[in-house]
């Protein structure tokens, strides 16, 4: 801490006098520090800001406050189930589909296929999680800019996605329902209907959300050219889910490059298109969540149609021993891309697992975007892009 | 009032102090209710019920354990503090907001002080607030306070000028700055409320005032000073125990104070609506008091419904929008009384 505090010092630009009144006055730049403890830092991030008056000259995040040595715990397991409550606490608001991703990576070393019915219920989970972690994301960014009711609206919404996980597997938020080679429960009977029950609710309340706060003038105001992101910029630092689709970068892993049966399912990549200022800034990034909410109650809608009966558990034996070998799985999170490189040595335990958090990444992008930003547009920006810390420390 | 209690108590000094307790029994429980209710309201619009337990009732008397608590609590004043300022700051901030009350009309019968300038005392006095807040947040040592006590002092500086130009055009009208002679020029049924004088010019007035007034008491969507996702606690940030629970009296004591001054000049003030109709001293102080808790709740309704501005935004509404209409509310008011004349 010692050693960062006296880089930062030496980064601060020299006292300048300035001529005021007969005397010189001295003016400075100023290193706040701001959090781990703050409102606004979604969890125990510190940033420290370098700021001249209420201008930000830099921003520098440290993270690691919620450091977990996940990768380490990861090889000590005596077996690759073991691993998923600890993927479960990653992006916790998403648990379901960081289980998604890892059990997509360790199926693909045992070179196994899953039955069509676990693949559907799968992508259900996935994309009820992406509205739960956009509702999160919309909501907290509210309370960012200082609308505090929007945020209680999103959590009620949010109790109803949750209600139709504990129907299906007893936990609300840290789940370890998706198992390798299938899923530890079967859904109830009536889980489709739920899920279509939960898409007609929820529809009305996206128009909700927009008058609300998405159309608002002060919220507009206060987002729209605020932190924008060029492309460019977002690809060269390695942003990926929204926050680069907000940049007007259509790339997104279910349609680029898709896997399990999202390429049978019919739905819209939204991307940002600067209609309340330029491509990239707040506002897009925000509005992308919004409408990656109407997709996916698109695709709830066509998964639960076409749910299939079925097992949920493919034949694997008990205790898997993967062969010798490495694979590298990514897959679209609420968040962005989060890839799960996963090495075997032929034991029961991994060897190795690498993770490639989308919220790291994007984390690093702050700085880019924050310079020549005031004080309260940091708040905005960080907000906008939607970092859990239980991802970014791991 | 002031007459008869001299004759009653044969005590001139007596008096003046009965008198200058007087809004305290209001200024009290009502910062006790508000918080109470705004906290009601929040819930209600969120889709909550808010406090339910404490007392019964719907929670009655959760602000009463809340300031029980906050007097219980050890009084800590940090050691990297000034500490005479610190101590000092909550005073000054609430002797300001309290000093206003001096010249508002709660009924006919009832006036602090009855100036000649009250209108003029009050725009001056509650100025004094913003020292306080400079005071609490320089004292504090603390980045966050001082940036916090530097946007309200930017702030409500900037906005005391809409807030006195709209004004201004109420003085055109009524020739007079004596608050309580200007409720009496509204006497009668509710269209001789100034509000709906010299149409549209004073309502514009009344909106113009009532949206400054919401910066000068650092309420949402102007409420940047004590951006609690920016700013933590603003200038209040290192105050905690019974210092903070003055500071937060005397927010709530402004806002009463700017609703009063919008009741007392558009809304006929004590004057009830319908003429005869229950008027009188006593009614007069429930209109009265009724009429600012309009204005009270239209300011939560507003917290929990707005985002925040950034600064310099806030700068712009205040420069660029409020001024100029203020100014050329008066001018058309100015026109107005010039050729009705």
């Amino acid at each position: 801490m010692e050693d960062t505090l006296a880089t930062t010092e030496s980064r601060l630009t020299r006292p300048d006098t300035v001529a005021g009144f007969g005397r010189q006055i001295r003016s400075e730049e100023m290193v706040i520090n701001m959090g781990p403890q703050h409102p606004s830092t979604h969890g125990v991030l510190r940033l420290e800001l370098i700021v001249n008056g209420e201008v930000v000259v830099d921003v520098i995040p440290h993270i690691g406050y919620l450091h977990r040595c996940f990768e380490k715990h990861c090889e000590h397991m005596t077996n690759y189930q073991q691993v998923v409550p600890y993927v479960d606490r990653m992006d916790y608001v998403a648990a379901m589909s960081n289980e998604f991703g890892y059990a997509i990576a360790v199926e693909k070393l045992l070179g196994i296929k899953v039955p069509e019915r676990v693949e559907y219920i799968r992508v259900i989970m996935a994309e009820l999680s992406r509205i739960v972690s956009h509702l999160i994301a919309i909501g907290t960014y509210g309370m960012d800019i200082g609308a505090f009711t929007p945020f209680l609206y999103c959590m009620r919404d949010r109790e109803h996605v949750l209600d139709i996980f504990e129907r299906a597997c007893g936990a609300r938020l840290l789940y370890n329902y998706m198992w390798i080679g299938g899923l530890s429960h079967d859904v109830p009977a009536d889980f489709a209907e739920k899920v279509k029950a939960f898409c007609k609710y929820f529809r009305p309340y996206i128009k909700e959300l927009n008058d609300l706060l998405s159309y608002n003038k002060i919220f507009i105001e206060r987002t729209a050219n605020v932190g924008v992101l060029p492309a460019e910029v977002a690809i060269n630092y390695g942003v990926s889910g929204p926050s680069l689709r907000g940049s007007g970068v259509n790339w997104d892993l279910r349609k680029n490059d898709p896997y399990s049966v999202y390429d049978k399912l019919d739905f819209e990549i939204p991307v940002g298109k600067g209609l309340k200022g330029t491509v990239g800034d707040c506002w897009d990034r925000y509005m992308v969540r919004i409408h990656e909410m109407e997709q996916s109650v698109n695709i709830l809608e066509q998964a639960a149609d076409k749910l299939p009966a079925g097992d949920v558990q493919a034949a694997i034996p008990k205790r898997i021993r993967p062969n010798a070998g490495e694979v590298y799985v990514r897959t679209e999170t609420p968040k962005g891309e989060l890839g799960y490189y996963v090495i075997s040595d032929g034991t029961a335990s991994p060897f190795r697992i690498k993770v490639k958090g989308p919220c790291f990444v994007n984390l690093s992008a702050l700085p880019a975007m924050s310079r020549g930003a005031m004080i309260a547009d940091v708040v905005a920006i960080l907000g906008s892009i939607d970092i859990v810390l239980g991802e970014v420390d791991r | 009032m002031k007459e008869t209690l001299i004759s009653l108590l044969q005590n001139e000094i007596l008096v003046y102090v009965l008198m200058a307790i007087v809004p305290l029994l209001w200024v009290i429980p009502f910062a006790l209710f508000a918080v109470w209710w705004e906290r009601k309201i929040s819930a209600h619009m969120q889709d909550r019920l808010g406090p339910m337990r404490t007392g019964g009732w719907h929670g009655w008397s959760q602000t009463i354990a809340d300031i029980l608590k906050l007097i219980q609590k050890e009084d800590i004043i940090p050691s990297a503090a000034d500490k005479k300022l610190f101590v000092l700051a909550p005073y000054v901030v609430f002797a300001g907001a309290y000093a206003a009350y001096a010249v508002i009309p709660f009924s006919a019968a009832y006036i602090g002080s009855e100036i000649n300038v009250g209108l003029f005392y009050f725009l001056s006095i509650s100025s004094v607030v913003v020292i306080g807040l400079l005071m609490a947040g320089w004292a504090s040592n603390n980045k966050w306070s001082l940036l916090g006590a530097l946007r309200s002092a930017a702030q409500i500086v900037s906005y005391e000028i809409p807030v006195a130009v709209s004004l201004l055009a109420v003085i055109m009208v009524s020739g007079t700055f004596d608050l309580q002679q200007i409720n009496q020029m509204q006497s009668g049924w509710f269209w001789n409320w100034f509000m709906f004088q010299k149409f549209p010019f004073l309502l514009l007035a009344l909106v113009i005032y009532f949206v400054a007034s919401l910066a000068e008491t650092n309420r949402t969507p102007f409420d940047i000073p004590e951006a609690e996702s920016e700013l933590v606690g603003g200038y209040h940030t290192e105050y905690g125990g019974m210092r903070f629970a003055l500071l937060f009296l005397s927010e709530y004591a402004n806002m009463f104070a700017v609703s009063a001054i919008a009741t007392t000049l558009f809304l006929g003030g004590w004057n009830s609506p319908f003429g005869e109709f229950l008027s009188g001293p006593w009614w007069g102080a429930l209109w009265f008091l009724g009429k600012g808790m309009l204005f009270i709740f239209v300011q939560m309704w507003l917290r929990w419904t707005l985002p925040r501005l950034r600064v310099d935004q806030l700068m712009y509404v205040g420069w660029k929008v409020l001024i100029p209409f203020s100014f050329l509310i008066v001018i058309g008011v100015g026109f107005w009384v010039m050729l009705a004349r």
